[in-house]
């Protein structure tokens, strides 16, 4: 008997393979989409982990410098005072053209817990401390010339990352100083505090150690939200397809029903199904999120690297843990779509009439409930927006907006249509709009899809043109010279001064040290009073008189991350290094996670702090930037160090646009699934609404005719909610724009609108709706005359 | 303790050690000098460091009772190791440093080490005025005059606990073997050796549960070789031992598959030394002590009959082990027999 109630059920899907197919692709895709964007972040995150373990600083604490770095001398006297600490050299090297991060450790101190390459081999610890031996991953072991010391390959290590003993990093840093020291944890008795011995030194605890999670924790946040969004508009297919499915085989569930098979049995041998659908659409779903994630990596990774230095490896890596969560998704995404479907399959009379009806047709009643919560949804995220603060809160704030925007579409939709059947002047148009409201109920889930995916579309769209626009004008103003020349060492920039003296219009110093900035790790530069700063930087906030009182020495300015993270307004005091300062000005400066600030050159050279960088931006008309070029590579100066205007415009919009490839690529597969959902509704549709269908046509409305009417009525609605999107995504960029970033990216960009992509994506949303409802509007107008008549015929 | 410094300071020594001796002693000396019989130690140069030599040590041994009443013993130990024979400057030096601090008490046994890379400043010896240290660990001439090893000021510290001990000699330095020149296997592997055996010691030991002050006699040894093992040696016994008639005796016992090389030096009471060659001594294993997993011979029957010495020693703590990156037993004991005393023993290359 369950056999063949199995057989007889199953039977169903081989005589509607198109819903079969719809319900396996729309789980898969959800799956797909979601698990992908776990991949990636999954990959990340591993990523980083790696990078901060590498040298234990997710374990063990360490000094660092309040500025500058710490001499060999101090080292020696620290551990000459008993404390178990051992050094470590951190910096950029260049491999023909790209930069690694090359560290220097000294594998004698350095304590179990932070040791990042493996020496028991034979002869490596002397390979590695006589020698020179650098350790690296394939990806930039790859880069490494032949000129430097033999390189060891080795996975465990992130790209980008080279690991070398302390007297080859050295030679190869032109350093004999520390960026840290490692502190074992263990320590001996009776020690001296660090505080009395380095009062210059910060302890750093290990928790603070990871700053690249931190940073782009609002990254994978942002992901997040996208995977999980296009995982919801999965589901209403999901949803769609199973409803029918259920629906079509009521008389089906009742014969079997009569024929004595138990409402139990029926209920385990439909969950059986859908178990079995899951798993094959989820084992889909995860093998597409695979390619998904495999074809995003090298974009997010390259993202990362421009936006937060993360170094992310490039190839995906398997895990079973990953393959397992996304079956799991799928089929909790299988369970909550076909839940409503079983509950009524439960509660269904065992007399009930056999006519698949129409889906329920929703009252005013429910739709004006509906569209209450939905209110309320949208009460609270305003509510949100104005007194709520950090990331989690602009998420929670989005999420509401969009589903209290979707809740509220059918009572909108239903209320336009009735507003326009007000205008409406022959029968046919009045029962066209009257059969769009009745078809309202039906669609609306499918429309909510739609409405979600243009919302975004339009709100994501409109931020990150609003960011290009902000960004394009910054880049303009902040790299006003023509060229960016970088000096290996004091000798070498004077020099450098001496031979563009007469050859530029100005020659503008700029040196940076790095320093910790209210207690977190960044850069203070120094310049000098200069006109091309006056005229140029990018200043959201000053005090009067704000270049001369620099040039004074009365303050600092700093960048707007700092100033939003610290709460700082100009006026307020802000501490460099050792030194206090007063705040003269706060600057615009994305694409850096870090806090920054300018003093005056004469400022930075009293700090005492070694100098880090030694470099100048020259003034110089555009057409002397080749022979100012020659000059200075004549000079001796490697090409690499000096870098044009035009050259770094380039790559920061090269970074720019790569950020976006991500968003823009879930934008598009979102409004694809969307589509998807609206073909499956209409699918589902189409047969129930031949009883409403027959007598328009027995009236003498040709096939061709009404088929065209469908159509016609799919465009309506998809207008009509492309109508509601455009607010609802206008919201959406604002609150990514003035809320979200934010959080996120430590900056506020000004909204630019662009109507022209409005009403592309308008048009693009129309054609989608055309689209989906062409195949079910084709099968109306080719159908069989006989079907229509049987309408009457049947026993309803 | 991580597998991977183990490693690599069995690297440092060589690599197999049934193969190549303890702690890689026997490995070939490419590019080192060798001792050579017949040269004389000058003073207070050859206090210092031999960088062209592979290895050196300077060992320091006391032997101590605690104003409470108890037996105590400290070592204090500092090894070079050179990679090459060269002395090089800063971060290139091939010269590598250990330190290893032992605190013996009857019922525990602390012991801490520290690892340097040569050339920066970190660790190191000076000859004049004589100072080894190895970051806050040193031993310090506190000499006026005379030599600079007469009188010394010794430190260290670990986890638990540290100690500051005073040493002052109340007699001459004794050359080891011929003049100096140690031989340690019958194939003719020598070292340089010569020792202070003359420390009174007085001091304090900062334990866990508070400071204990101790007076006692101390014992130190400055060795250097290139090879100073034979490739088939596995270890040895070493016994220093203060005899209550103010002589001194050395003795070790070098342990390899065909047998134990002996050899022995007694010191009189007033510094005249008399070295026994191969088999003058011998030493009997009496009590085998489970420690750290090894079963190792506890307490020894030692002969010297050209002396007239035959005793019997029992150590302070039996579980004496210094559990370092090789890990060996080494701490106090007292003798019985033809004479008393107190004394320190050393055993390695017990697996």
């Amino acid at each position: 008997m369950k056999r063949a109630a199995f057989s007889a059920l199953i039977s169903h899907w081989r005589k509607h393979p198109i819903q079969l197919v719809s319900l396996l692709l729309g789980l898969a895709l959800a799956t797909a989409l979601w698990s992908g964007v776990q991949a990636i972040n999954a990959e990340a995150r591993a990523s980083y982990d790696r990078a901060a373990g590498v040298l234990g600083q997710d374990e063990l604490q360490r000094l660092e410098p309040r500025a500058g770095t710490i001499s060999l001398a101090q080292y020696v006297a620290i551990r000459r005072a008993g404390w178990l600490a051992s050094p470590v050299m951190d910096g950029a090297i260049n491999l023909n053209g790209t930069r690694a991060r090359l560290i220097g450790i000294d594998p004698l101190s350095t304590p179990p817990q932070s040791s990042p390459v493996d020496l028991s081999g034979d002869g490596d610890l002397q390979a590695f401390v006589l020698d020179g031996l650098l350790f690296a991953h394939p990806e930039t072991a790859a880069q490494i010339p032949a000129t430097l010391p033999p390189v060891r390959v080795t996975d465990t290590l992130t790209p980008g990352l080279i690991i070398t003993d302390l007297s080859t990093a050295s030679d190869l840093l032109q350093t004999d100083s520390f960026a840290r020291l490692i502190l074992a944890p263990q320590q001996s008795v009776n020690l001296r505090p660090l505080s009395e011995l380095a009062p210059d030194l910060l302890l750093i605890a290990p928790e603070e150690g990871n700053d690249i999670a931190r940073l782009t924790d609002s990254f994978h946040l942002n992901l997040t939200a996208f995977g999980l969004l296009s995982f919801g508009v999965g589901l209403f297919i999901v949803h769609a397809a199973i409803g029918l499915a259920f629906e079509q085989r009521r008389p089906l569930f009742r014969t079997l029903r009569a024929l004595g098979l138990r409402k139990s049995t029926l209920l385990t041998l439909l969950a059986t199904e859908l178990f079995a659908l899951a798993v094959i659409a989820g084992t889909l779903g995860v093998a597409l999120g695979y390619l998904v994630a495999a074809a995003l990596l090298p974009d997010v990774a390259a993202t990362l690297r421009g936006l937060y230095g993360a170094q992310v490896s490039g190839a995906l890596t398997l895990n079973p843990a990953w393959w397992l969560s996304g079956l799991a998704i799928a089929l909790l995404g299988t369970a909550v779509a076909g839940a409503q479907s079983l509950w009524r399959t439960a509660n269904l009379p065992i007399l009930a009439p056999a006519q698949p009806r129409a889906w329920a047709i929703a009252s005013l009643k429910s739709l004006k409930r509906q569209a209450l919560v939905g209110a309320g949804l949208i009460a609270l995220s305003a509510v949100l927006a104005g007194y709520g603060s950090g990331l989690t809160t602009g998420f929670v704030l989005l999420g509401c907006l969009l589903v209290g925007a979707a809740l509220t579409l059918p009572l909108f939709l239903h209320v336009a249509l009735n507003f326009a059947s007000k205008f409406s002047h022959t029968a046919l148009s009045d029962w066209t709009l009257a059969d769009t409201r009745q078809q309202v109920p039906g669609l609306s889930l499918a429309l909510m899809a739609l409405l979600l995916a243009m919302a975004a579309n339009i709100g994501v769209g409109t931020m990150v043109s609003s960011f290009r626009v902000t960004f394009t004008g910054w880049l303009d103003q902040r790299l006003a010279a023509q060229l960016y020349v970088t000096a290996r060492d004091q000798a070498e920039a004077t020099d450098l001064a001496r031979l563009l003296d007469g050859e530029v219009d100005a020659l503008l110093p700029i040196r940076y040290i790095e320093a910790q900035i209210e207690g977190a790790p960044g850069q203070i530069y120094g310049i000098i009073d200069d006109i091309t700063y006056r005229e140029n930087w990018p200043l959201l906030a000053a005090q009067p008189d704000v270049w001369n009182r620099l040039a004074a020495g009365d303050g600092a300015l700093v960048n707007e991350q700092l100033a939003l993270r610290e709460g700082l307004d100009p006026g307020d005091p802000v501490t460099l290094g050792t030194a206090q300062f007063t705040v003269l000005g706060v600057y615009s400066d994305y694409g850096n996670p870090r806090g920054e600030a300018i003093v005056s050159l004469d400022q930075l050279g009293a700090k005492g702090a070694p100098i880090q960088g030694f470099n100048f931006a020259l003034r110089l008309p555009e057409t002397r930037v080749d022979e100012v070029t020659n000059l200075l590579t004549t000079a001796g100066l490697p090409a690499r160090n000096i870098r044009d205007q035009a050259a770094i415009k380039a790559f920061s919009l090269d970074v720019f646009e790569r950020t976006f490839t991500v968003t823009g690529a879930l934008n598009v597969l979102t409004l694809g699934v969307a589509a998807l959902a609206l073909l499956t509704s209409l699918l589902t549709l189409s047969t129930m609404r031949l009883p409403q269908l027959a007598p328009v046509w027995a009236m003498g409305l040709t096939r061709a005719k009404l088929a065209r009417l469908e159509l016609l009525r799919a465009i309506i609605l998809a207008a009509l909610t492309a109508l509601i999107a455009l607010p609802v995504g206008l919201a959406l960029a604002w609150v990514l724009l003035a809320i979200v970033n934010v959080e996120a990216f430590g900056w506020r960009l000004p909204m630019t609108l662009f109507p022209s992509d409005w009403i592309g994506l308008f048009i693009a949303a129309l054609i989608a709706a055309a689209l989906s409802a062409a195949w079910p509007a084709r099968r109306l107008a080719t159908r069989p005359a006989a079907d229509l008549i049987k309408v009457f015929a049947h026993e309803r | 303790m991580s597998v991977r410094p183990l490693i690599l300071l069995f690297w440092l020594w060589g690599t197999a050690l049934a193969a190549q001796g303890f702690a890689g002693l026997g490995t070939d000396a490419e590019g080192f000098a060798i001792p050579q019989r017949g040269t004389e130690l000058t003073f207070p140069d050859d206090h210092g460091a031999h960088p062209d030599y592979r290895i050196e040590w300077w060992y320091l041994t006391a032997a101590l009772q605690g104003e409470d009443g108890r037996d105590y013993g400290v070592q204090w130990t500092l090894f070079r190791s050179a990679l090459e024979p060269e002395t090089g400057t800063g971060w290139d030096t091939p010269q590598l440093w250990m330190g290893h601090a032992g605190i013996t008490t009857p019922n525990r046994h602390f012991v801490a080490e520290r690892l340097a890379r040569g050339g920066i400043g970190q660790a190191g010896v000076t000859a004049a005025p004589f100072e080894a240290w190895i970051d806050d660990w040193a031993m310090t001439s506190t000499a006026t005059d005379g030599d600079q090893l007469d009188a010394l000021t010794v430190t260290a510290r670990g986890m638990e606990a540290a100690y500051t001990l005073d040493l002052a000699a109340t007699g001459p330095l004794v050359f080891q073997g011929d003049l100096g020149y140690s031989v340690k296997s019958a194939s003719g592997q020598a070292s340089y050796y010569y020792s202070q055996p003359f420390y009174e010691v007085s001091g304090e030991l900062f334990l866990p549960q508070g400071p204990v002050r101790v007076t006692g006699k101390a014992w130190l040894d400055r060795e250097w070789s290139s090879q100073p093992l034979a490739e088939d040696q596995t270890g040895w016994d070493w016994f220093s031992l203060h005899l209550n008639d103010g002589a001194k005796l050395m003795g070790f016992g070098l342990r390899s598959n065909s047998g134990v090389f002996t050899s022995a030096t007694y010191v009189a009471p007033d510094g005249t030394p008399t070295p026994y060659g191969d088999d003058a001594l011998t030493l009997t294993p009496l009590t085998l002590t489970e420690v750290a997993g090894r079963t190792i011979p506890t307490e020894w029957r030692v002969q010297l009959p050209a002396q007239g010495i035959d005793v019997t020693t029992t150590p302070t703590n039996s579980q004496s082990w210094m559990d370092t990156l090789f890990p060996y037993w080494e701490g106090p004991l007292r003798f019985t027999g033809t004479h008393s005393g107190i004394g320190y023993l050393e055993m390695t290359g017990y697996e």
